[in-house]
């Protein structure tokens, strides 16, 4: 499941947009929107998600219960 | 001119000055040097300090509180993400009439924000210096912040760069600093114990990760402290802010600055904690209270001699623009900067510069000249008194207008420049408003006397009868000079029994009148 960020209660400070490994967050109308296909829920990248670290205010990103979770691609046998 | 003057301070001049800093303590002189005998004076301000040091503070309100009458800053808000959680911060509140530090209204991108700069250079002459404070931290938008710095250097050279740092990526970005020519930067260190650092951030966030507790504040502070020893290495003038949080930091704060000033700190600006329920802060959450202005004074006075102490910070909004103590921020939205005719113009500004220099050393000249008078009175008495001013270190504020008074303590070294007082304007569309009279009474009432400009009959009468002698027969004379005057005046009829001299009872909770204005 992506993460999603609660518009009101986003500040548009833009701290999660400069730690997002995958640029999946952009702003729109002074707030900030996280793009699901994009998100990766930081799996893979770091051991907690970016957004939700660095977010100013609690309870602003949040997983999108609505979809499914996200799969990280299967490790080739060299990796 | 700018550029050579960038780098003409080494380590060694720092820590000279902050040497001599000492001495000037015991000689009683302040920051400015204005303020005592001798060769202060003949220097025009510059006080003990070595040339370069003083090139780069003379016309920097936040370095130099001599300067600070006569010179503007602006801040451009570009840089809103932060990297930490503080305790007196709550990112959520943001209110157009709300003035407190890292609160704001319009954020702006590089290109706004330079064209905003030279919007308010070319309306407003005095404007020296562009800051970057936030709201949030400049370091943890450091694109934003160098592109800003980068845009601002080539369009208008002559305007001094400075940023505001909580420090945590501080080490990561000397070398920008210094490649940008960068020479001011201000880092808030509130505490060097990661135990006191536990009790005002709750959260950091440092190389992906969010830190908490011990952990989180031990990182901060150790990156603070070495940020601040890699900038005076560097030559990079750097003062330290400390919010003074009273049963938390409160008796750390000499501590504080003693390892501050170990590190080559310039200046410490030591100010008060801004807290109440509304603004939303855990602080505001817990009832943390902030202290009063005599605990401040009496922290900032026990430090006083260590090292250069600010006493004239306002505080002030991250996009603030004006002298300290004045907002122009409403003159200058991104709406009205885009419908400006821009008449940015090198030499209307040099010659600008070049006019008020010459009022600052008529200034000093007319200051030292009164202090020979008050040397030939013998007295131990201090007292403080209240001025009201628009700047130029002129008495040229009428009491009603006046929206702070800038606090002197007069005693047998001089006038010397200890703090301010906002209050309530008295006089609103002509008609004077009781409950902010006793407000401002009650704000300015550790003072003997307050020097106005003009004031009305029945606010005259208040003051007499709280004990303040309102003074206005300096009316656009300079307040160093005209306070020295006065205060020989008083000292002569105490000396010789024809008033008797009273200690003056404590001012109110500064936050009161803080909250009360907001």
């Amino acid at each position: 499941m992506p993460f999603k960020i609660v518009s009101s209660q986003c500040t548009g400070c833009s701290a999660c947009e400069l730690e997002c490994p995958n640029a999946a967050i952009f702003e729109r109308d002074g707030s900030f929107v996280i793009d699901s296909k994009k998100c990766t829920e930081c799996i893979g990248h770091f051991d907690e998600p970016q957004c939700v670290a660095v977010c100013p205010v609690d309870r602003t990103c949040v997983i999108d219960t609505s979809l499914p979770r996200y799969q990280a691609p299967a490790r080739g046998e060299t990796a | 001119m700018y550029a050579s003057a960038q780098h003409g301070a080494s380590r060694s001049d720092i820590l000279t000055a902050l040497g001599d800093t000492k001495q000037v303590g015991r000689k009683s002189c302040s920051t400015s040097g204005c303020c005592g005998q001798g060769k202060c004076g003949s220097q025009k301000g510059q006080g003990d300090l070595p040339s370069g040091l003083w090139d780069k503070v003379k016309t920097h309100p936040c370095y130099s509180e001599e300067a600070h009458h006569h010179y503007a800053r602006m801040h451009v808000a570009v840089a809103p993400a932060c990297n930490i959680q503080c305790n007196y911060c709550n990112r959520k509140y943001d209110c157009a009439n709300e003035s407190r530090p890292g609160v704001v209204s319009e954020r702006l991108s590089p290109e706004q924000a330079v064209k905003k700069v030279l919007a308010v250079a070319s309306a407003v002459p005095q404007m020296t210096v562009l800051g970057i404070a936030g709201p949030g931290d400049p370091l943890a938008n450091p694109k934003r912040t160098f592109k800003t710095f980068e845009l601002v250097k080539t369009a208008a050279p002559d305007i001094k760069l400075c940023l505001s740092t909580n420090g945590l990526m501080l080490p990561d970005y000397i070398d920008a600093i210094s490649n940008f020519n960068v020479d001011h930067v201000t880092i808030t260190i509130n505490t060097v114990d990661p135990e006191i650092g536990t009790r005002i951030y709750p959260w950091i966030f440092y190389k992906h990760k969010r830190y908490t507790g011990h952990e989180a504040a031990k990182i901060l502070t150790e990156r603070q402290l070495q940020g601040l020893q890699m900038l005076t290495e560097r030559g990079v003038l750097t003062k330290v802010n400390s919010v003074m949080i009273p049963g938390i930091n409160d008796h750390h704060l000499a501590e504080v600055n003693k390892v501050v000033k170990s590190r080559g700190g310039f200046l410490h600006n030591i100010m008060p904690l801004i807290s109440s329920p509304e603004h939303g802060t855990a602080f505001g959450a817990s009832g943390q209270r902030g202290p009063s202005p005599q605990e401040l004074k009496a922290v900032q006075d026990s430090c006083e001699g260590e090292m250069i102490m600010m006493r004239h910070c306002r505080q002030c909004r991250a996009d603030a623009v004006g002298l300290l103590g004045e907002s122009r921020t409403a003159e200058f939205t991104i709406e009205r900067i885009m419908s400006m005719e821009l008449n940015y113009d090198m030499d209307t500004r040099k010659a600008y510069r070049a006019k008020v220099e010459k009022e600052r050393a008529a200034m000093i000249v007319a200051g030292h000249d009164a202090l020979v008078g008050l040397a030939d009175v013998s007295s131990d008495i201090k007292v403080l008194a209240a001025v009201a001013t628009k700047g130029s270190g002129l008495i040229n504020e009428h009491f009603g207008h006046a929206a702070e008074f800038q606090v002197y303590e007069l005693s047998k070294a001089g006038a010397k420049f200890v703090g301010h007082r906002r209050v309530d304007v008295y006089c609103q569309g002509g008609y004077g408003e009781e409950g902010s009279l006793a407000s401002i009474i009650s704000a300015i009432n550790d003072c003997h006397a307050v020097f106005v400009a003009k004031i009305g009959a029945c606010p005259r009468e208040a003051l007499i009868k709280a004990g303040i002698t309102p003074v206005d027969q300096f009316a656009h004379d300079f307040i160093v000079k005209s306070a020295i005057v006065w205060f020989t005046a008083y000292l002569k009829k105490v000396n010789s029994g024809e008033i008797a001299h009273v200690q003056r009872i404590q001012a109110g909770s500064r936050n009161a009148t803080v909250i009360s204005a907001a």
